[in-house]
């Protein structure tokens, strides 16, 4: 993955001074934060930090209590989620064939019948399920339930792909494959946010890492360095196992 | 044991002999009742939805009004139902009292509630599960209603069945808005309350055991089309 030293492309997203407060507990604390294009962003950090939080926000499923999030051609807020898809912890999906699910997210963006049935079935393709395409998708594994609900998502051809921790309840080999799917993504121009607190998949996918702790961003660095020397104390305590929260 | 024996003997030899009394009585049973689950599935279902997604100041006032009407006692609906029908209530003019037009009205005054409760339930329970991924999508308030029509029409069929069985087993309103008619307005339920008042037991034990199996077999006949019509979706 390249680092993220240069910056040759405006921002895709900007978060800016956005806060997030539930049962009177701010959750998201001021996060100021920019996606860039052409490096895979990680947001790493101990449980309960604002990791899936954070990226609801960016995405829009949640409205912050102040700040903004600001997308160009998207207005004030980044209210529109077109240009945006996401994957879940756990894939949501609806009950008709793996084809169909695909199909379905490509109306709802307005793609005519013709071209939904071609896409769908490329994403599928793509994905290595071409041979589920008519199975009902919810009686598929868990990671081919979870590599569909990626397939879906990048046949809306996104500019940010916002993943929450999308391997976390699969078995090793079945993580590597959407890892496989995540890196092609990358390679193919898209924007890949990936929320984990699996240090290794960092690692392995971070251009540039967002550290997250108690609802604040405590450091953002290129991958390299962070995993080398984390500037912050808190990013050190995680990489040496002490917070475990 | 005996009368038992005898009605369902009754019962099997009115079936077999094609009764033509029967027959007209089984009909018109059928007829309302099928007629006023279809008027309440049409408000219900959509209402329930609406109500399971929309967010609007007096909702949780709204839902559980729609859950106390699902106890509304079909004779008080029968005599609301008459008053507003009689020649001197505001619907007199239409000449509807006595007609299985009124027993249609009062039975889906009293179905309406309970599919539409029971959907509202449903697609609550769905949009749970849903939500985020359907926002994320970027689905509109419609198409999100029609998403959790469509993937929640096993549970909904259920609910448009307790319909069904409260329909096709009421006495109370139809007694009073349709009057009992013989020839008219004459239903199973109707007629083995009059059997029954007549001391006709087993008659009327035979109407009732006619009145089972058919409430049994449009539900079999329901459940195994929705069975079908899944394993063809792949739900």
């Amino acid at each position: 993955m390249p680092d993220g030293s240069r910056r040759p492309e405006p921002d895709l997203l900007e978060v800016r001074g956005v806060t997030f407060k539930a049962g009177g507990r701010m959750l998201v604390d001021h996060i100021d934060l920019a996606l860039r294009p052409g490096i895979v962003t990680v947001i790493l950090g101990p449980n309960g930090a604002g990791k899936s939080l954070l990226l609801r926000l960016m995405h829009g499923l949640l409205t912050p209590a102040s700040g903004e999030i600001l997308m160009p051609g998207a207005g004030a807020t980044a209210r529109t989620r077109r240009g945006q898809a996401m994957v879940f912890q756990a894939p949501v999906l609806l009950r008709r064939s793996a084809k169909a699910n695909i199909a379905y997210a490509l109306k709802l963006r307005g793609v005519s019948r013709a071209e939904r049935n071609a896409r769908a079935i490329t994403a599928l393709e793509q994905a290595g399920l071409a041979h589920l395409a008519d199975s009902p998708a919810r009686r598929l594994s868990g990671g081919e339930q979870q590599r569909l609900a990626l397939a879906r998502a990048l046949a809306l051809e996104p500019k940010i792909l916002f993943l929450d921790e999308p391997t976390a309840s699969l078995d090793p080999a079945s993580a590597r494959a959407i890892e496989g799917v995540i890196g092609d993504t990358h390679a193919r121009g898209v924007k890949v946010v990936l929320v984990t607190h699996d240090v290794g998949q960092a690692k392995r996918l971070a251009g540039e890492v967002v550290f997250l702790n108690r609802g604040k961003v405590t450091e953002i660095s290129p991958a390299k360095s962070f995993f080398k020397r984390p500037e912050s104390v808190p990013a050190r305590q995680f990489l040496a196992g002490e917070i475990v929260e | 044991m005996s009368d038992f024996s005898s009605a369902l003997s009754k019962a099997l030899y009115l079936l077999i002999s094609g009764d033509a009394a029967l027959m007209e009585i089984i009909a018109l049973s059928l007829q309302v009742s099928l007629s006023a689950i279809a008027l309440a599935t049409l408000i219900g279902l959509p209402l329930g939805s609406v109500l399971a997604v929309a967010r609007f100041p007096g909702r949780g006032g709204v839902i559980t009004l729609v859950n106390a009407l699902m106890g509304l006692p079909p004779v008080v609906v029968g005599l609301i139902v008459y008053m507003l029908l009689s020649n001197a209530g505001p619907f007199g003019v239409l000449n509807l009292l006595y007609t299985p037009t009124a027993m249609l009205i009062a039975q889906t005054i009293l179905v309406t509630p309970i599919i539409a409760a029971l959907a509202r339930q449903a697609c609550e329970d769905l949009l749970e599960e849903y939500d985020e991924q359907l926002r994320s999508l970027g689905a509109g308030t419609g198409q999100i209603i029609a998403t959790l029509l469509w993937d929640g029409r096993t549970r909904l069929l259920t609910a448009i069945l307790a319909g069904f069985g409260r329909a096709i087993a009421e006495v109370g309103a139809v007694m009073i808005v349709g009057g009992n008619i013989n020839h008219v307005t004459r239903t199973m339920t109707t007629a083995i309350a009059l059997e029954t008042s007549k001391g006709n037991l087993a008659l009327a034990l035979a109407l009732g055991v006619i009145l089972l199996a058919l409430a049994f077999a449009v539900n079999a006949a329901v459940m195994g089309l929705s069975g079908t019509a899944e394993r063809a979706a792949h739900a």
